[in-house]
């Protein structure tokens, strides 16, 4: 059995303390372990983007980091973008245009869009393109998914 | 009275909210009490025989349950399959492909199963096999099928698995006629689905029944197949279908269900196997094709003739794949009023991924050549590209493939739109170049869809159907129809799907059917209602049922006008209840037709694109991109959109960069995101315009045709035309990548 670490991080806004084995990913603690199942597993080599989470307020790949890394971190999920049941402005963008097809990137998607809004609020297309150029989309043809993040940064600025 | 949500508009995605909140449970998400963790034992070869298996030394881990090899399997060998039952549980002796499962282990953990697959010591002879259409078809190449599966089969003895012949009238006589004759060969490699969910399969037995997760699209299919296997009655076996993280013809048919069964029934407890993105690049592919384009026209570019001959490369077991090529061989000679046509085609078995439907059904590979061709053909002739396809494109109504649907809209509509959108006639910048391109493809062949819908007493809904919403936006589009119908908003209608248990029966998601098979039969149970519903107002009203008139949410009588649910509170009275309706939408089987069945809609695309290519790199640079489609009626014109936008760039994918590689052996060489590419949102063309033609004239509620394919269909034909233009370039095989592009413009200076 591999060795278990105590852990202390702040999950979607809740200090957690917990224990993780020390192989373990994030994205196994959260998917297995903490039972957060939106954020999601495809490639497990850092190239998909499905497992996007935000850590200190830095998208990561959570198949990419161990779980012990988090320790005394602040890691937000798709789980933690809504407030009280109210979608966020980005989510409610997603919804209004339709972003989502299959949906199984879309947490992913919304992690780095919401990583990426905190630092500019009036991105080009471009600029939107290059953020979420490392998360793969196979239902749509992205343009959805970009005009939802402009939406949502326009909002932000108003 | 028009409800929010009715047809037309476009209300947020039914299912949108957990998709964005994280909440929608995709097979994965869900974890069974006391579940084992499944892992498969495979070899690093592309064809090997099996000398022997040892798992003593994988048994010794800690939490492995169960090592499952075929000696734990019935004799002989159980096989399955949607066409042919050619597939086995686990290899049979042979490992015929790359990644074919030898043994599966069951463990508590998953460490436990990795660590037991690695100690499963497995002895094997490599063996030579064929992995390309020269190689298969080499006389004295070893067979991949053993005759002995192949009973009563002419080619039995070959790799040929089928040859099928489509036509009509006589090339030789009429091959006088044609002013010029051109034939060409297109080559179309491998490329895989790469659906970001990757299969996953779970099984639990309880009690009597066995409980099946599957991200499979055809859930009913799944049911008899494990029916079959097993010999238990359909009742027993209750397969749930969450919606699947995107399909695209990859998840049609049964794959590893059944060996997870196997596993299931012997431990006793739920066994879940969750498949790694690289596994699936030995599960599914599409058929490379080989393909011969002989055309004849005349001088003006009337079309006079068309010899198409067709190689499709199948894998080690047919899947679908017979059904793939002849169904699009069937309409090789596309969108056109061709007055001879001799269609050959053949699938040729191969040691390789099973190949399988894959969004277009086998017609973008033809189109790749036919288009090309034609193209190459209106550059020898001197005729504009559009114009030669304008002049061949049939009248609406005109049956131009005899005995079959006629074309069933004014298709010339869609290619003036598409030509005007990339300004066809505009002046072209240095070093661009434009290219158009047309596909069809026929739509479902046959259908079976049954639905219930219930009208509740609060004016609320529930949908039972069985098609799976895998991104296409099933739910939505049958919402809608029934807020039309009941005159309820979209946000009281709930749709249940993917439990075999609950919804009645529905053959199959698949062939852009849903809108237009399963939206009859939601729109007929809605009837069913309307008709009980009429019913109760002239019990109510004591008015003639004649006199009464049920529409679109609205009860209507001399002088009266009132809302559907109203009328349903009062004729159901203080006890409450429900209005229940059910549907039924049949396409029977034509026996006297090629392919047993007539389309029941044509999906009709033309592409246009702009692009640029650098002469140093060989990359190409879409400048613009338009896709126009027939759709007939657009029930919700953001998911229509959704469909176009994606299948266009799934289209750019297999045209600029997507290839699976294998080496000498067989084995892939490039699985998983890292060495096989597929279009990020860096990846776009500058432009992109997704528009569509609607003149309510399909088969479907309102006037609606199916959608989701029609924009992958030529893509690559259009690329490879604006690419000629661009560099003077005829480039016959794809992707289109820079090296490519850069080696032939070395090779032309
Ligand atoms: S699963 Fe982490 S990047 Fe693909
Ligand atoms: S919505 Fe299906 S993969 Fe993005």
């Amino acid at each position: 059995m591999s060795e278990v670490i105590h852990i202390e991080a702040n999950i979607n806004g809740r200090d957690r303390a917990f224990e993780v084995a020390a192989n373990h990913t994030l994205l196994d603690v959260l998917r297995d372990q903490l039972g957060l199942t939106g954020t999601k597993e495809c490639c497990v080599v850092g190239e998909c983007g499905a497992c996007t989470v935000v850590v200190d307020g830095m998208p990561m790949n959570s198949c990419l980091m161990l779980a012990v890394e988090i320790d005394g971190r602040d890691v937000i999920s798709v789980e933690g973008l809504a407030t009280d049941g109210r979608l966020s402005t980005l989510q409610q963008a997603f919804l209004d245009v339709s972003a989502p097809q299959c949906g199984f990137c879309i947490p992913g998607q919304l992690m780095s869009a919401h990583a990426f809004l905190q630092r500019n609020l009036d991105p080009s297309i471009e600029d939107v393109h290059e953020a979420l150029g490392g998360n793969l989309c196979r239902c749509a043809g992205y343009l959805q998914i970009t005009e939802a993040v402009m939406l949502a940064a326009k909002a932000g600025r108003e | 009275m028009t409800a929010n949500g009715s047809v037309g508009s476009s209300p947020n995605r039914v299912g949108g909210r957990d998709r964005v909140t994280g909440a929608q449970q995709y097979v994965a998400d869900i974890h069974l009490v006391d579940e084992l963790q499944a892992k498969l034992v495979k070899i690093d070869e592309g064809r090997a025989r099996i000398i022997s298996i040892d798992t003593t030394k994988a048994e010794q881990v800690p939490g492995v349950q169960l090592i499952l090899t075929p000696k734990d399997l019935p004799h002989p060998m159980p096989r399955f399959g949607p066409q042919y039952e050619d597939r086995p549980i686990l290899a049979d002796g042979e490992v015929k492909y790359h990644g074919e499962p030898i043994a599966a282990v069951a463990a508590d953990t998953k460490e436990a199963a990795e660590e037991a697959v690695a100690l499963v010591e497995v002895e094997y002879e490599v063996l030579p096999g064929v992995f390309s259409i020269d190689a298969a078809l080499d006389p004295d190449a070893d067979l991949v099928q053993h005759p002995s599966l192949r009973p009563n089969e002419p080619f039995a003895h070959s790799n040929i698995k089928t040859e099928f012949n489509f036509g009509w009238g006589d090339i030789g006589a009429i091959e006088g006629e044609a002013d010029y004759v051109i034939e060409r060969k297109y080559e179309f490699p491998m490329v895989t689905h790469f659906a970001i969910e990757p299969h996953a399969f779970m099984v639990a037995p309880e009690g009597d029944e066995l409980k099946v997760w599957s991200t499979i699209q055809h859930p009913f299919q799944l049911q008899k197949t494990l029916a079959k296997l097993l010999d238990l009655p359909l009742s027993k076996l209750r397969i749930f279908a969450p919606d699947p993280g995107g399909g695209f013809g990859g998840k049609q048919h049964p794959k590893l269900e059944p060996l997870v069964a196997y596993m299931a029934m012997k431990t006793g407890r739920p066994v879940r196997l969750i498949m790694s993105l690289e596994e699936t690049f030995q599960a599914v592919r599409r058929s490379s094709t080989r393909v011969r384009v002989r055309l004849g026209l005349t001088n003006d570019g009337d079309m006079v003739f068309n010899d198409t001959e067709t190689d499709y490369l199948i894998g080690a077991y047919v899947d679908i794949a017979d059904r793939v090529a002849s169904k699009a061989s069937y309409v090789a000679a596309g969108p056109y009023r061709v007055p001879v046509v001799k269609i050959a085609g053949r699938t040729i078995l191969s040691n390789t991924t099973p190949t399988t439907a894959f969004r277009g059904f086998g017609v973008p590979q033809i189109t790749w050549a036919r288009e090309c061709t034609l193209d190459e053909a209106a550059l020898g002739l001197g005729i504009d590209r559009l114009e030669i396809r304008r002049r061949n494109l049939p009248e609406k109504g005109v049956e131009f493939i005899p005995g079959d649907t006629p074309a069933d809209g004014d298709w010339r509509q869609t290619v003036d739109k598409a030509a005007e959108l990339i300004g066809w006639d505009a002046p072209l910048s240095e070093g661009r170049g434009r290219g158009i391109a047309l596909g069809l493809k026929s739509g479902p062949t046959t259908g079976l869809s049954y639905s219930t819908v219930r009208l509740l007493a609060d004016g609320s809904a529930l949908v039972f159907c069985g098609t799976s919403d895998m991104g296409q936006g099933a739910r939505t589009v049958l919402s809608q129809i029934v807020a039309q119908e009941m005159g309820i908003p979209i946000e009281r209608i709930s749709v249940i799907m993917g439990d075999t248990a609950i919804v009645p029966y529905d053959q199959q998601t698949s062939a852009s059917r849903s809108t237009v098979l399963m939206g009859t039969s939601v729109y007929r149970a809605c009837k069913d209602i309307h008709g009980k519903v009429r019913a109760m107002a002239s019990r109510i009203h004591g008015m003639d049922e004649a006199d009464i008139d049920v529409d679109g949410g609205t009860v209507r009588f001399t002088g009266e006008e009132l809302p559907i649910v109203e009328v349903v509170q009062e004729g159901l009275g203080s006890l409450g209840g429900e209005v229940i309706g059910n549907g039924e939408m049949r396409k029977d089987k034509e026996p006297d037709h090629p392919l047993a069945g007539s389309a029941a809609f044509f999906e009709f695309n033309c592409t246009a694109i702009e692009a640029e290519v650098d002469d140093e790199t060989g990359e190409i640079q879409i400048i613009k991109h338009v896709t126009v489609g027939d759709v007939g009626t657009a029930l919700n014109p953001q998911q229509v959109h959704g469909q176009d936008e994606g299948a266009a760039i799934m289209g750019l994918g297999h045209t600029l960069m997507e290839v699976m590689i294998h080496d000498e052996m067989g084995r892939i060489r490039n699985m998983g995101a890292i060495d096989y590419r597929i279009p990020t949102s860096k990846d776009l063309p500058a432009e992109l315009v997704s528009d569509s033609i609607e003149n309510s004239d399909g088969p479907g509620p309102y006037g609606a045709k199916g959608v989701s394919e029609g924009s992958l269909l030529c893509t690559a034909p259009a690329v490879g035309a604006a690419v000629r233009e661009a560099t003077g370039l005829t480039i016959r095989d794809l992707p289109l990548t820079p090296q490519r592009v850069w080696e032939a413009m070395r090779e032309q200076t």
